[in-house]
């Protein structure tokens, strides 16, 4: 690894997705030369980069970049690539993440290293079969894509002296725009599990849809998510888009919360890189435990008023 | 319409993973293969569109004899063609694509679908790969589909949301739990796959561009401090998320 590319991503007008930063620093920490690069973003956003340690954002300028398009995108950053000979790219797996690095990795020849959890200058580490093993992959090709796995890398405070803020004009026409976003649908009013720093989890632990008030209560002391087990969605108690595990979302918040949740491997699958797990469940046998850190066998409808109340009073809330 | 699905053969999710005495995989040695859940998506989305506008659904795999197993599933279910790309070692993501996308230009489909990941190595590559190597469109984890004309109208999801996307036939998309519900297929549908036809192409040699050096399962680093339910153990649990895990 010589010079890394990483692609940025505005999240307002004032900074970059948590995964940007997130990128920064895993690149930061190979020792190579890293430049940023974005399709768009305010010159604030994009200078916020620096406290990370960047000191080169490219900007690239095109009217199709206008709207977001994931195959143009792919085409400027690999034509950027190309014209910088850079020999590594690191992208966040976040949802845009994962339509762009495999597009990128093609246009470039590239071996494509997806979903890294360790970065090092020559290699990486990646969970597969749903976080059971792991394995240590290596590129056999001159250029690498890595894709991180969101939220893993916790993206630390090294401001740099200062930061340019350059622009590249890619050479774009109309057959390389054939996907474009016409809208965007917020979940309005309530943090998604994938973007929390900690997540209250219930299952069918809670007997009812109406008992989830117990876990809203808990997220809100806490400022967290609220997450959900398949058995809970597939009963229709909460929606699907709260759904953590295999066939829902994969989350690595700092602290999660299972309650009544039994920690069948699919539920595993989505939540165990987590960096703290508390679970809560009345049944001390359940799996969930084995790979918590903090476990309270118990009754969830006496613990959760309790737990809250604690914690309302450990915040001053 | 002629559909391509494009399907894959994983380990059951309850597998208990252990390493081979390559080094770099796993254990087979009494691990049940499904097709891979989401595959049953891409499926579904594949005949539903069928029933919807006439033509074909292909199902394909690139895999070992045992991959038969699923294109018979694909079969009952209703795919009119299974090929399968006899390849046993899989090397990388981009090998799979690239025999997958030089059958593709011998078909020309007008869609093609897969599912958003394969469980077993989760890389979400496929369809975006697949769809750079054919020069194609395509829209990953999508979670709702209308097909007007050359038209495509998708929602796929995203941090926070949903995005509302525009494409044109032909394209590549990728299945998200929730597109449809996929049928079972029927008992005398299963006996009839049975004696069904399974087109074989020889594996077209490819580079990988990636290896595996080594397989490992994870050490657990976890505290494992398992206590009761009396309110002074909740307040000690509460004062370690403060002041030992230091997360609130
Ligand atoms: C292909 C496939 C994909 C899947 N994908 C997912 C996925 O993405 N996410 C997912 O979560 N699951 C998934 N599943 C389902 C998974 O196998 C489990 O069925 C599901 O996770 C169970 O949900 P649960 O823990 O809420 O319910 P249960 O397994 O029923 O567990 C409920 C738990 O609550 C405890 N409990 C009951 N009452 C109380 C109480 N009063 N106080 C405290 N504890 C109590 C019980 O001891 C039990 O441990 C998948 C399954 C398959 C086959």
């Amino acid at each position: 690894m010589k010079h890394i590319i990483v692609f940025l991503e505005p999240k307002d007008e004032h900074s970059l997705k948590r995964t940007s930063y997130e990128a920064i620093t895993a690149a930061r920490q190979t020792g190579a030369q890293i430049t940023g690069f974005a399709v768009s973003g305010t010159e604030t956003a994009l200078k916020s980069a620096a406290e990370y340690g960047l000191q080169n954002v490219v900007v690239a300028q095109h009217p199709l970049l206008h709207q977001y398009s994931s195959t143009a995108v792919s085409e400027a950053l690999s034509q950027f690539a190309s014209s910088v000979q850079a020999d590594t790219i690191v992208i966040s797996a976040n949802a845009t993440g994962k339509e762009i690095a495999p597009r990128i990795s093609i246009k470039l020849q590239a071996g494509f290293i997806p979903d890294c959890n360790e970065l090092s200058n020559d290699s990486a580490m990646r969970p597969v079969y749903a976080g059971k093993a792991k394995v240590h992959v290596k590129s056999n090709t001159p250029i690498t894509v890595y894709s991180l796995r969101p939220n893993v890398f916790t993206a630390k405070s090294h401001p740099s002296a200062g930061i340019t803020i350059g622009s590249f004009t890619p050479n774009l026409d109309e057959s390389h725009a054939k996907v474009k976003v016409i809208s965007v649908l917020k979940n309005e009013g309530h943090l998604d599990v994938s973007e929390a720093d900690i997540i209250v989890s219930g299952g069918r632990g809670l007997k009812g849809p109406e008992h989830f008030t117990l876990i809203e209560n808990l997220a809100g002391t806490l400022g967290a998510a609220v997450g959900a087990s398949r058995a809970v969605v597939d009963a229709g108690w909460r929606p699907h888009g709260e759904q953590v595990g295999q066939t829902g979302k994969t989350v690595s918040p700092s602290l999660y919360i299972a309650c009544g949740i039994s920690g069948a491997v699919q539920h595993l699958a989505g939540m165990s890189s987590s960096k703290f797990i508390l679970a809560i469940n009345k049944d001390k046998d359940a799996p969930i435990f084995k790979v918590a850190d903090y476990g309270i066998v118990g009754d969830v409808f006496e613990v959760l008023p309790v737990l809250n109340q604690k914690l309302k009073a450990l915040l001053g809330k | 319409m002629n559909i391509l699905v494009c399907i894959s053969q994983v380990p059951d999710t309850t597998t208990k993973v252990q390493v081979a005495s390559d080094g770099i995989s796993i254990d087979k040695t009494g691990v049940k293969f499904i097709l891979n859940p989401y595959d049953e998506f891409a499926l579904e989305e594949g005949l539903q569109l069928r029933e919807k506008f006439g033509g074909t659904v292909t199902a394909l795999t690139v895999g070992g004899d045992t991959c038969k197993e699923i294109l018979r599933t694909a079969l009952a279910m209703g795919a009119d063609k299974a090929i399968l790309i006899k390849d046993e070692h899989k090397n990388d993501s981009y090998s799979v694509a690239f025999q997958i996308s030089e059958i593709a230009k011998t078909m020309n489909p007008d869609l093609l679908v897969l599912g958003r990941q394969s469980i077993d190595y989760d890389s979400f590559a496929m369809a975006p790969m697949l769809a750079e190597l054919l020069g194609l469109p395509s829209i990953s984890m999508v979670s709702s589909l209308t097909i007007d004309g050359n038209l495509i109208k998708a929602e796929r999801d995203i941090e926070g949301g949903k995005e509302v996307l525009e494409s044109s036939l032909p394209c590549v998309i990728s299945a998200q739990k929730g597109l449809n519900n996929p049928r079972y297929p029927k008992l005398p549908d299963i006996m009839k796959a049975k004696s069904k036809p399974i087109e074989e192409i020889p594996s077209l040699s490819t580079h990988a561009r990636i290896s595996t050096m080594a397989m490992q399962l994870p050490i657990s680093k976890r505290i494992g401090k398992i206590s009761g339910d009396s309110e002074s153990e909740i307040s000690d649990i509460v004062l370690a998320l403060h002041e030992e895990a230091k997360v609130i």
